[in-house]
């Protein structure tokens, strides 16, 4: 008996300390999602055709760090950009907080250049493909170029220059020691033939080869202005994309909207809660304050958990956190229902809710369970927004259940077994 | 009340609506939000929205080329467009010019999604909704695999997932009476609804099975002192005993989610209430459905 109400103390301190810790906001503030801080959700899709299958996730952690980069030089702060691989379609999606510079941000990363080396087609091939074309086929296809392996991804640095003879701005770059090897490789094929230089894919110069070029150094003189040169100097050392990338979809929630949301949501919640607490007491007396008391350690418990791992709540989110409050108190009712037909029995108020716990053991259970895989199938089918709901119930049903039964049980026992 | 005897009563009802709304989302298709679909979904707030001001917009942007809109005026003097997948590029053109146009315009919310990822969540959601099916129905098989007192662990496991079966209807249903009344659309809310209340709906299933599940081994312990009684009384026995919690249960996780619907903000009204309808449904089927079926398959 004493190490219970020892033990009744120590959780009432943890919980009171724990209280504290989720209801201030400085420590470790809560991690918001962008339906409630208001923010852009950007999803972009990867061309990844030009890559062999075991590189597509060093070629998609590279895109990424390039995105990261051009964000954070935008002045966006704390992107989050996640690789995302929805069978065979690999995607990056990138969270941007706050609705400040996100329009620069999105240019940033769809202005992005794509830098690409072409080497000409053979005769062959290009008459093939002009007769094709006659006959209205392979029509998106360049006629007279051809990829290579040569882009963006082994580019060390660009830099700005002058043409000698025109005077007029040019860029030049220099590949790494991988990029020299394969431009090198590419110049020695293609002596006296044009080698074509694309951004975004439109070809903005074909210089012809003269002989091979061991240095690694190239030039692009397009018909540049020199601010025009410049941005592009600085868009290519800011780190040109490994792979080309598409916007297939965007979420844009307002700031205002997000407030308005959180405030409304949190009422709903505690409106939620007081009417369940207010229903247990009136309906359960003693043991449903102490199911409410119970209830209100989990929030606590749960909150922090939230906080500290930190899980990112959304509207969803917390919708699935409220939601499984109701769930929570469940087990207390299916409890004192045993326990109310127990003492019908004749058993007075102590050994019922005893055999209560006991007995209703194996329906918790198997309802706790059932609501668990459902929220884990959600949670693996889906993405962002309906992720957080599950994450939020399946954890929420978790700490919900532990806290019913052994903090519940524990107060009962102190008030009604005097042993 | 003897809910074997009532059971026909409830069996026609449940029968007729699930048979109607199946005939009718069938002819007449569920309005399919963006998320499945593709599209854009934009709310802007205007300081004063009148009739005005809203046909000001919608005649700019009819000149956009951006496909068939449709508006609709949410509270708080916001407009709720939704038209078809635009770049971002468009999407603040259009957003500049109509900045010009009506100077206290402000951005809510914009939403803009390919086709493709529409047909993968469609995907998804089916491959979900299987899942979590062929999930429970092993839990089930599993949890009542001692309960072979005459009726074999696997019947209430098909059965649980019959009532389950049963409350998604009816949420089907409701949705697509939302949509012709009040245009509500499909979204992964839509989904989201749907699996929280498959969860909830075995949940009281289980909670009657299982006490059917232990009246029955109650009753093959007295069969031997020659006090059997049937299985029809069992089964009622067993429901009264449990519609408090089954009552109690409801109401308590209704609160929160009533509250979320009339306090909580615009985005979450339609899974709060698709939620609501799913737990009363999911309520009366454990009580007037998912207990007489079991009695019924016994029976032959």
């Amino acid at each position: 008996m004493k190490n219970r109400i020892l033990f009744i103390v120590l959780i009432l301190i943890v919980s009171t300390l724990l209280g504290v810790f989720v209801f201030q906001s400085s420590f470790r503030p809560y991690s918001l999602g962008l339906d409630i801080s208001g923010g852009t959700l950007l999803v972009y899709q990867a061309d990844l055709n030009t890559i062999k299958s075991p590189d597509y996730s060093s070629a998609m952690a590279g895109l990424k760090d390039v995105i990261e980069r051009r964000i954070n030089y935008s002045g966006v702060k704390e992107p989050r950009v996640e690789i995302n691989k929805a069978g065979d379609n690999w995607r990056l999606i990138v969270s941007l907080a706050g609705i400040k510079d996100i329009k620069e941000a999105i240019k940033m990363i769809g202005g992005t250049p794509y830098l690409e080396f072409k080497e000409s087609r053979s005769e062959k091939e290009i008459e093939a493909i002009l007769d094709a074309q006659k006959k209205e086929e392979q029509i998106d296809i360049d006629t007279y170029f051809k990829s290579t392996s040569l882009t963006g991804k082994y580019l060390e640095r660009a830099d700005l220059g002058f043409d000698q003879n025109t005077s007029l701005p040019v860029v030049d770059l220099q590949f790494n020691s991988e990029g020299t090897k394969i431009f090198a490789e590419l110049t020695k094929n293609n002596v006296g033939k044009p080698l074509a230089i694309y951004l975004d894919g439109t070809p903005i110069s074909a210089p012809v080869v003269r002989e091979e070029i061991a240095s690694g150094r190239a030039q692009i003189s397009g018909d540049f202005t020199l601010p025009e040169a410049k941005q592009l100097v600085a868009r290519l050392n800011q780190g040109a994309l490994p792979v080309p990338i598409a916007l297939i979809s965007q979420q844009t929630v307002g700031s205002i909207l997000g407030e308005e949301s959180l405030m409304k949501i949190l009422k709903a919640g505690i409106i939620g809660l007081i009417a369940v607490i207010i229903f247990m007491i009136i309906f359960y007396q003693i043991p449903g304050l102490i199911a409410s008391l119970s209830l209100i350690i989990y929030i606590v418990i749960s909150l922090s958990i939230f906080k500290v791992i930190p899980i990112t709540l959304t509207l969803a989110g917390i919708t699935g956190f409220i939601l499984s409050i109701g769930m929570t108190v469940d087990a207390n009712i299916l409890i004192f229902e045993y326990a109310k037909e127990e003492k019908k029995l004749g058993k007075t108020i102590g050994p019922a809710l005893e055999e209560g716990f006991l007995k209703s053991w194996p329906a918790i259970r198997d309802s706790n369970i059932s609501t668990i895989i459902s929220a884990i199938i959600l949670y693996y089918f889906t993405s962002s927004m309906i992720r957080g709901f599950s994450l939020t119930l399946a954890i929420g049903v978790g700490i919900g259940l532990l806290t019913a039964i052994f903090i519940t049980k524990l107060f009962l026992e102190v008030i009604y077994l005097k042993k | 009340m003897d809910f074997i005897k009532t059971r026909k009563i409830f069996y026609i009802l449940s029968g007729s609506i699930i048979i109607i709304s199946i005939l009718a989302i069938i002819i007449s298709g569920f309005k399919w939000g963006i998320d499945f679909t593709g599209g854009s979904l934009w709310e802007i707030k205007v300081s004063d929205l009148n009739t005005q001001t809203s046909q000001q917009i919608l005649s700019f942007l009819n000149t956009q080329e951006i496909g068939q809109i449709t508006s609709q005026i949410a509270s708080d003097n916001s407009l709720i467009l939704r038209f078809q997948n635009i770049s971002e590029e468009k999407h603040q053109e259009l957003l500049n010019n109509l900045k010009t146009q009506i100077v206290s315009l402000e951005e809510k919310k914009f939403d803009s999604l390919g086709p493709a990822i529409g047909k993968e969540l469609m995907k998804k959601s089916i491959w979900a909704v299987i899942l979590v099916f062929a999930g429970i129905l092993l839990y089930l098989t599993y949890a009542f695999r001692h309960a072979s007192f005459d009726i074999p662990s696997y019947k209430y496991g098909f059965l649980a997932i019959l009532a389950l079966l049963h409350d998604l209807t009816f949420i089907c249903c409701f949705l697509f009476l939302m949509g012709k009344i009040k245009s509500w659309e499909l979204n992964s809310d839509f989904l989201v609804a749907l699996l929280v209340v498959a969860g909830y709906s075995v949940h009281d299933t289980i909670v009657v099975y299982d006490r059917i599940r232990e009246n029955l081994k109650l009753n093959a312990l007295l069969a031997n002192k020659g006090e059997r009684i049937t299985l029809a009384e069992i089964i009622n026995k067993s429901i009264h005993q449990t519609l408090l919690r089954s009552l109690n249960t409801s109401l308590t996780t209704l609160f929160p989610l009533i509250a979320l619907y009339f306090a909580g903000p615009n985005s979450i009204k339609v899974l709060a209430s698709a939620m609501i309808v799913g737990i009363i449904v999911g309520t009366y089927s454990s009580i007037f459905i998912a207990p007489p079926l079991l009695y019924d398959w016994r029976r032959n």
